[in-house]
């Protein structure tokens, strides 16, 4: 059985600038819910604590986004992303007092041992944790493998491997896990974008190489070009054998259902996408560089180079405008 | 004349990147000495490196200070918040003016740009943190030249070879730290820190973004205002450098410095760790230069 996270009300709110309603929530979570989705994680699309100028601030604070998909999940699980330096333990206590079941604790690839004592807070609290690894194409397989062992051994219940920038292959993703498990034994899952239209078959290589958790979002909804799409990734495991709690045609029932409140139209991989995928920069870049692009009168392709040549993480958006404005001064 | 005055005697509790780079630039101060460097581990590189340039070390930690605390005048703990709440019953013992770098908060925070003069009388002085050493300056010259401030942010990034395990188990402390001395000083009503870690090598500056909500009146004088801040801080941080003058941005006012240290110990890249130190000797070298007045 694989299990299935459902980022739509997370990852999706970075495709609309993190202005999910309340509304929103409450019906996407209800309908996910009755759809059979194992995880739905909600919040900012940078996850709890995210909501600032860096990034955007969120229509709704996380208190009324957790509690309004806290009271419309029946059956599944509620869970929240959180990053260490970005969000406080205020922000997981505030989330342990809603009642959200899952927390997935993350770093970028290369900086697990930040995550310990957030890893061993929440999981004193008796909650499931995931250990999360962003930005996975900046580290190589061996690298990678010492972080991800780091995270079991913190106590996470698994490790999510994020390909944050769609910029991994499936034979990337192969490599990854199968180093990974030479080093450790922990359940593992994976998160896909799809800049470079990788993200099913990516998705696909990590279940054959024997990853338990995927991540997917309602036609794609999230950041950049979207993430994994939920429907096509439900159609393919299932016919390639796996099963999955949720059938295609409740994701696919999902997908019509929630057109009319969801402005999602099913995300198109843009030419400023790919820039981002093969860039390798973080897919929810894509709106702060096509602004600043606008604002300083920059080419927003060579902007894009720039960028990726500083090998930015997630959470360094506010280069994006020094980079614009330097860019804007020497043309 | 220079050499007419006598230096204060210093020492460094805590041997670790830090305290090390602490170490090169008391050395190089003229009216500090430095008279030990104390560790907790006998195999501390820190403390090798110190004997090796012929300054007293001792692995037994704040038991060793306990006993020559008579033989200095300051001391810098750059131990952790949890050692230092400990340590500085001992400080208080010994009557020693203490330099906390650690995010205990347990005397008066100074931001040496700002405040200086405020902690003549100080017993205990803390750094606050390097993103607020890095911030702080930037918040305090904008709110004496906003009409009203409503909201600071700060998000600084550094290089992860210059974030030791001590800021990695801390981080939340790092961000409670910083948020209380942006509001402490600028007054905003709300204040939010972020760190960001980033390992690309070679080692990427420290850089430190600051996003300001509230009303003004023009824009060239808030420029104006930030410009003479960052010429106080780098008359002791010379690597302080303007990145992205105050422009407006998606609603806030937004600017970027980045920090380059002197390298005394680590890369120059680990701007964050050089900006907390040279605030830490610029509150000793005031001090010393108070006493002298005292004194005569």
């Amino acid at each position: 059985m694989i299990t299935i996270t459902d980022c739509t009300l997370r990852d999706g709110n970075h495709a609309v600038r993190h202005q999910l309603s309340k509304d929103q929530i409450r019906q996407y979570a209800e309908q996910a819910d009755a759809a059979g989705i194992d995880i739905i994680e909600v919040g900012h699309g940078n996850g709890l604590g995210g909501s600032s100028a860096l990034l955007g601030v969120s229509s709704i604070d996380d208190r009324q986004m957790l509690e309004t998909a806290r009271a419309a999940i029946q059956h599944g699980r509620l869970g929240v992303h959180f990053i260490p330096g970005l969000g406080k333990s205020t922000d997981l206590e505030l989330a342990i007092e809603v009642g959200v079941d899952v927390f997935r604790i993350a770093s970028h690839c290369t900086e697990a041992n930040i995550t310990a004592s957030y890893i061993e807070f929440v999981k004193n609290q008796g909650k499931t944790v995931y250990g999360v690894l962003m930005m996975t194409h900046m580290a190589e397989p061996n690298v990678l493998a010492k972080q991800a062992s780091l995270m079991a051994g913190y106590g996470a219940d698994a490790v999510i491997l994020m390909d944050s920038a769609g910029h991994l292959t499936p034979d990337d993703v192969r490599w990854r896990i199968q180093a990974i498990q030479q080093l450790t034994e922990t359940k593992l899952g994976f998160h896909a974008h799809n800049n470079l239209g990788m993200a099913v078959a990516n998705s696909i290589a990590a279940v054959e190489e024997g990853a338990q958790l995927l991540d997917a979002c309602i036609k794609g909804f999230g950041a950049g070009a979207g993430n994994t799409q939920l429907e096509p990734l439900i159609a393919v495991l299932n016919r390639l054998g796996y099963r999955t709690q949720c059938s295609f045609e409740a994701v696919a029932g999902l997908a019509y259902t929630s057109e009319h409140y969801l402005d999602c139209l099913t995300p198109h991989i843009g030419a400023a996408n790919i820039a981002s995928g093969i860039h390798g920069l973080f897919s929810g870049f894509a709106p702060h560089i096509k602004r600043a692009a606008e604002q300083f009168r920059v080419d927003e392709f060579e902007l894009y180079q720039l960028l990726g040549q500083r090998r930015l993480v997630a959470g360094q958006e506010d280069i994006i405008v020094e980079t614009a404005v330097r860019l804007s001064t020497a043309n | 004349m220079e050499s007419a005055i006598p230096r204060k005697r210093a020492a460094i509790i805590g041997s670790g990147s830090i305290g090390i780079d602490l170490m090169y630039k008391v050395m190089r101060s003229h009216h500090l000495d430095l008279s030990m460097v104390i560790g907790r581990s006998p195999n501390s590189e820190g403390l090798a490196m110190a004997c090796e340039l012929g300054i007293a070390t001792s692995a037994d930690g704040i038991e060793f200070l306990a006993r020559h605390g008579n033989e200095i005048d300051i001391v810098f703990d750059a131990t952790s918040a949890q050692s230092h709440r400990i340590n500085d019953q001992v400080f208080r013992k010994a009557n020693l003016l203490a330099i906390d770098m650690t995010p205990a908060k347990v005397g008066a925070i100074c931001v040496p740009s700002i405040n200086l003069d405020s902690i003549a009388n100080e017993r205990n002085v803390n750094m606050v943190t390097c993103g607020g050493q890095a911030s702080v300056p930037l918040a305090y010259a904008i709110s004496q030249s906003f009409q009203s401030l409503e909201y600071i942010e700060v998000a600084s990034t550094i290089a992860s070879d210059s974030a030791g395990m001590a800021t990695r188990e801390n981080i939340n402390q790092y961000i409670l730290t910083t948020e209380q001395a942006l509001r402490h000083f600028s007054g905003a009503g709300m204040a939010k820190a972020i760190l960001n870690i980033n390992p690309a090598k070679p080692g990427i500056d420290m850089q430190t973004t600051v996003f300001a909500k509230g009303s003004y009146e023009c824009i060239e004088k808030v420029r104006a205002s930030v410009r003479q801040m960052v010429a106080r801080v780098q008359r002791y941080v010379p690597g302080y450098q303007m990145v992205l003058e105050p422009i407006e941005s998606k609603g806030h006012l937004t600017m970027s410095v980045t920090v380059r240290g002197s390298g005394d110990y680590l890369p120059a890249y680990a701007g964050n760790l050089d900006i907390i130190n040279c605030a830490a000797i610029a509150v000793a070298e005031f001090h010393s230069a108070c006493w002298e007045r005292t004194a005569a």
